[in-house]
Parts: structure tokens; C-alpha cells; sequence
């Protein structure tokens, strides 16, 4: 080829450099978060065994399991979202069916906004004054549930709001122009459009309040005995699985090793990934659906 | 027989006059055309008569819609019994994600139609009105979306039917559809004067030639001329709607 051609290729030395750059730091963004991914699984895994799992710490015999944590992990769980889901998907629905566009509105709107970004441990403080001391339910399970209810409001009422917006608005007009009224709308065609949105809510949801610590440990307090039947339990105090890591550098239950911590830690990490591979399953079904 | 009429109507969106002193009646059993060119204000009149305008915001309107001897903008009229008597069709076929069956059934259930037998025979009757029960009735309970956009349309219609109104508003039903399936619901149309009062809305002039009885034509929120068919067509009074049948503009 001549070389005087003007369609020579020529090396920009600016482009090489940035695009060097700019790989390296994805290089090590990467590498960090696998570094921690695999720094806890390689710490934490091989502590993992059945009477990890099934057996509660005991100053007796000096062992430690986790059983009391899953199991308050797993009632705190289920009772947040029982208290939140008719509160958050009812606000969704007000907010996308019913309000009108105004001034009350943007305010809601806002205070929800406002609501996602209040540090967790700031909710705990609430909830020890209101829940814990007002309405004198203890360090319990029950005030627990009720503060996490709080600080997943604002996810469940976004992304089930979203859903419910992304509902092709030709049903709405089609179900009015038929005599129906509104409730029999949403409950037939708007909730069910809905669903998958709404388990994407509960399943974000729950991915928070697994992690949760802060506010916990100021409401549903931190003790670790087996729990009973949820039926009388929820009056109690109990320690959930994010939280007991935080005791584990306080308290040091009895009968943990240097290890206990970080295998909490990856089964916690296990359940999150496990979370987001669902989300992102229900995610693949809504734009199939 | 008029089965409804408007006397005087405006409609205003915000600072729009979007229709001026529009007065028209509409025959039972007679299928009337609306045309005109976009914006004209002949979907939004059409939205008029089963109140669906009700829904936007900073509408408002004067003058009155007597259907049935009352006026349907009275205070003290449910705007859900006039939608129940005066069905709908939209541009864009808009099935529910069901059934078929479910969504023929889908109004009849919520106006207390519990008993099986009954509800099935709704299902069939609306759906062979809609010249589709041949075509689906060994698939009711399949997804009314697995059908192709002309079935999905009359499965609309079916669904329009099945609560027996006395008026059909068709919102240019078949400008998302292909021509065969065009025909289909032209002929459709045909069938269903016998029992209802159908008024369409339509961009295509030849569709408004060929299938109605008369013909009103809209500019710029204006009813211009309402007559026959015929002579809307052929020999209009008024030189712009002359310049519009001819295709001067539009």
C-alpha cells in the first residue's frame, strides 16, 4: 500500500492510553470483589457441617451452631413481609390507581425518596423508641420485623408502583369502557399484569432484611438460645444471622473459632446470590411475558 | 328512531376548543361514519357518548348527550351504566392476557353473571356475532394473546357484546389490521346493525363509503355536514368537505 495514503490507519496514542486505563480499573474492581467473594467462601466454607447448622451455641458443652439465627432470620423475614406487603403494595396501588397528580402526590413521592436514603441504624434508633419502648414490645422479634417492614417500604412501593404503570394502558380504557369499576380492574387484570413485578419486590426485599444489622440490634436485640413456635416467640429477643456476626467481634459466643464469622458471612453472601439469580429469573419472565 | 343525540356540545381540553356546538343524532340500527382529518376532533366526540373522556384530565364539557331519553352528563347518572349499554372498541386490538372464554366473560361476571351454563352461552353467542366462534371454539381456554391481530380484534368485539349494549363505538377498529382481516370486520359490521347501533370512527374514506349509512364529516372541532352516505360522498354541500371526499386534503 502507498504510504502516503490518507486512509493509512494511524495509532492515536491518547485512545490506547485510555482504553488502558480504563481497563485496569475494571481489572481491579473486578478482582476486588471476587478477592472478598473468595476470601470469605475460602475462610468460612469449611466451617459449614450439619451441626453448624442444626445446633444452637451452648456454654455447657462450649459448641456452636447457628440453627437460632436461621430461624429468627427466617421469622423476622416472614413477618416483615407480612406486615409490609399489604401496606406497600396497597400504597402502590393508590399511588399509580387512584391519587391525582398534585402537590400531596410529589410530597409522597418524595418522602418515599427520602425514606431509601435514611441510614439503617437511624431506623433502629426509631424503632427502639417507637416500637420497642412505646409500644412496649421488648427487644422482640416482633419490633424487628416492624423496623425492617419500614425500611423496605420504599422498594416494595417503587418497584410494585412500576410494575403497575407498565400495565398496558389500553386494558384500563378497555375494562372502563365495559362498565367495570376500578377494584374489579385492578384485582382482575392490574394485579396479576403486576405479579412478577410484585415477587421482584419481595425478593429485593428480602435480599435487604437478611443483610440487615444495624437496626436489629436495636430492636430485636441479640439473644441466641433456640427459639420456639413463632406463635409465642415473636415477643422475644433474638439474634438474626447478620447480626450474630457483629457479636461474634463483641460477645464471642460460646464454643465459635476464628472461622464462625466468616462462615455466617458466606452463607449469608450464598443466600443474596441465590436472591439475584431469582430476580434476575423473574426479570427474564417479565420481558418474556 | 334516534337512539342518541348531542345537542349543542363542547368540549374543551384546558384552553382547547377541542369540538364546537356539535349537534348530531344518531338512527337505531344504523351505522354512522365519523371522518375527517387528524385532530378534527372525531375520536374525541366519539369518546363523548360512553363518557370516556371522564378519565382525562382538565376536560370539560357543556351541552348535552340524551341517550335514552336522559341526558348522560347529569350529575345524578353512573357513568358505568352508560358504558355497560354503549360498548367500545379500540384501534389497537387490546385482548386481556386470559383466556378467550375469560375474556368474553370478563364484563358479564362482574355485572353478576355467576351461573356456568349462562355464562357459556354468552361466550358463544358474543363470539359467533363476531364471526369468530367457528375459529376458536375448540381453544377457549387458550391465551386470547396466541391469536393473530384480526381474531384479536373481533374477539374485542365479542367482548363489547356480551353485555348486549344498544350502541357500538368502533375508534378506527381496523387501522392496525391487514386488509383481509379488514373485510372480515367490514362485513362483521354489517351483520351486527341488525341488533346494534354502530358508530365508527375512520381514517380510510373508502371503508366510511362502503360501510355506513351516514356519514359525518369534522374539521377542526367543527361537524361541518352530516347526511347520507351517499351524498356526503357524491355530492357534498359544503366545498371543504367536497375537497376532503376527493382528497384535497387530510
Amino acid at each position: 500500500m502507498n504510504n502516503d495514503s490518507p486512509y493509512k490507519r494511524t495509532v492515536h496514542m491518547d485512545t490506547v492510553i485510555i482504553r488502558t486505563l480504563a481497563c485496569l480499573a475494571a481489572g481491579i474492581a473486578l478482582l476486588i470483589l471476587f478477592g472478598i467473594i473468595g476470601y470469605i467462601f475460602f475462610q468460612g466454607l469449611p466451617a459449614i457441617n450439619w451441626a453448624f447448622l442444626s445446633t444452637e451455641p451452648s456454654f455447657l458443652d462450649q459448641t456452636y451452631g447457628i440453627a437460632p439465627m436461621i430461624i429468627n432470620t427466617v421469622y423476622i423475614t416472614v413477618l416483615a413481609l407480612l406486615i409490609i406487603l399489604p401496606i406497600g403494595i396497597g400504597g402502590a396501588i393508590y399511588l399509580s390507581e387512584y391519587s391525582k397528580q398534585g402537590k400531596i402526590l410529589s410530597l409522597i413521592r418524595f418522602t418515599i425518596e427520602i425514606l431509601s436514603g435514611i441510614p439503617s441504624i437511624v431506623y433502629g434508633l426509631f424503632g427502639a423508641l417507637f416500637f420497642v419502648l412505646f409500644f412496649n414490645m421488648g427487644y422482640s422479634i416482633l419490633a424487628g420485623a416492624f423496623t425492617l417492614a419500614l425500611i423496605v417500604l420504599p422498594i416494595v412501593v417503587r418497584t410494585t408502583e412500576e410494575s403497575l404503570k407498565s400495565v398496558d394502558p389500553t386494558y384500563r380504557e378497555a375494562a372502563l369502557s365495559m362498565g367495570v369499576n376500578k377494584l374489579y380492574t385492578i384485582r382482575t387484570i392490574l394485579l396479576p399484569c403486576a405479579m412478577p413485578g410484585i415477587i421482584a419486590a419481595i425478593i429485593l426485599s428480602v435480599g435487604r432484611m437478611v443483610g440487615e444489622s444495624a437496626a436489629l440490634l436495636c430492636t430485636s436485640g441479640t439473644a441466641y438460645q433456640l427459639p420456639g413456635d413463632i406463635a409465642t416467640h415473636y415477643k422475644n429477643s433474638g439474634a438474626t444471622l447478620a447480626v450474630q456476626i457483629y457479636q461474634c467481634f463483641t460477645e464471642r459466643p460460646p464454643g465459635m473459632t476464628d472461622a464462625t464469622p466468616f462462615a455466617i458471612a458466606a452463607i449469608l453472601m450464598l443466600v443474596v446470590l441465590l436472591l439475584n439469580f431469582l430476580t434476575y429469573i423473574v426479570g427474564k419472565g417479565i420481558k418474556r411475558g | 328512531m334516534t337512539i342518541i343525540e348531542t345537542k349543542n356540545l363542547n368540549l374543551h381540553y384546558g384552553d382547547n376548543h377541542a369540538l364546537i356546538n356539535v349537534s348530531l343524532s344518531f338512527m337505531k340500527n344504523e351505522i354512522t361514519a365519523l371522518i375527517g382529518p387528524s385532530g378534527c376532533g372525531k375520536s374525541t366526540f366519539l369518546r363523548v357518548l360512553n363518557r370516556m373522556n371522564d378519565i382525562i384530565k382538565d376536560v370539560r364539557i357543556d351541552g348535552e348527550v340524551i341517550f335514552d331519553g336522559v341526558n348522560i352528563y347529569a350529575p345524578d347518572i353512573d357513568p358505568m351504566r352508560i358504558r355497560k349499554n354503549i360498548g367500545m372498541v379500540f384501534q389497537k386490538p387490546n385482548p386481556f392476557p386470559m383466556s378467550i372464554y375469560d375474556n368474553v366473560a370478563y364484563a358479564p361476571r362482574y355485572h353478576k353473571v355467576k351461573k356456568r351454563a349462562v355464562l357459556d352461552e354468552i361466550v358463544e353467542k358474543s363470539l359467533r356475532k363476531a364471526a369468530l366462534w367457528e375459529e376458536v371454539k375448540d381453544r377457549l381456554k387458550k391465551s386470547a394473546l396466541s391469536l393473530s391481530g384480526g381474531q384479536q380484534q373481533r374477539l374485542c368485539i365479542a367482548r363489547a357484546v356480551a353485555l348486549e349494549p344498544e350502541i357500538l363505538l368502533l375508534d378506527e377498529a381496523t387501522s392496525a389490521l391487514d386488509p383481509i382481516s379488514t373485510f372480515k370486520i367490514e362485513d362483521l359490521i354489517q351483520d351486527l346493525k341488525k341488533t346494534y347501533t354502530v358508530i365508527m370512527v375512520t381514517h380510510n374514506m373508502q371503508q366510511a363509503a362502503r360501510v355506513s349509512n351516514k356519514t359525518a364529516f369534522f374539521l377542526l372541532g367543527d361537524m361541518l355536514e352530516f347526511g347520507d352516505t351517499e351524498k356526503i360522498f357524491g355530492n357534498p354541500v359544503n366545498p371543504k368537505t367536497q375537497e376532503y371526499v376527493s382528497g384535497r386534503f387530510g
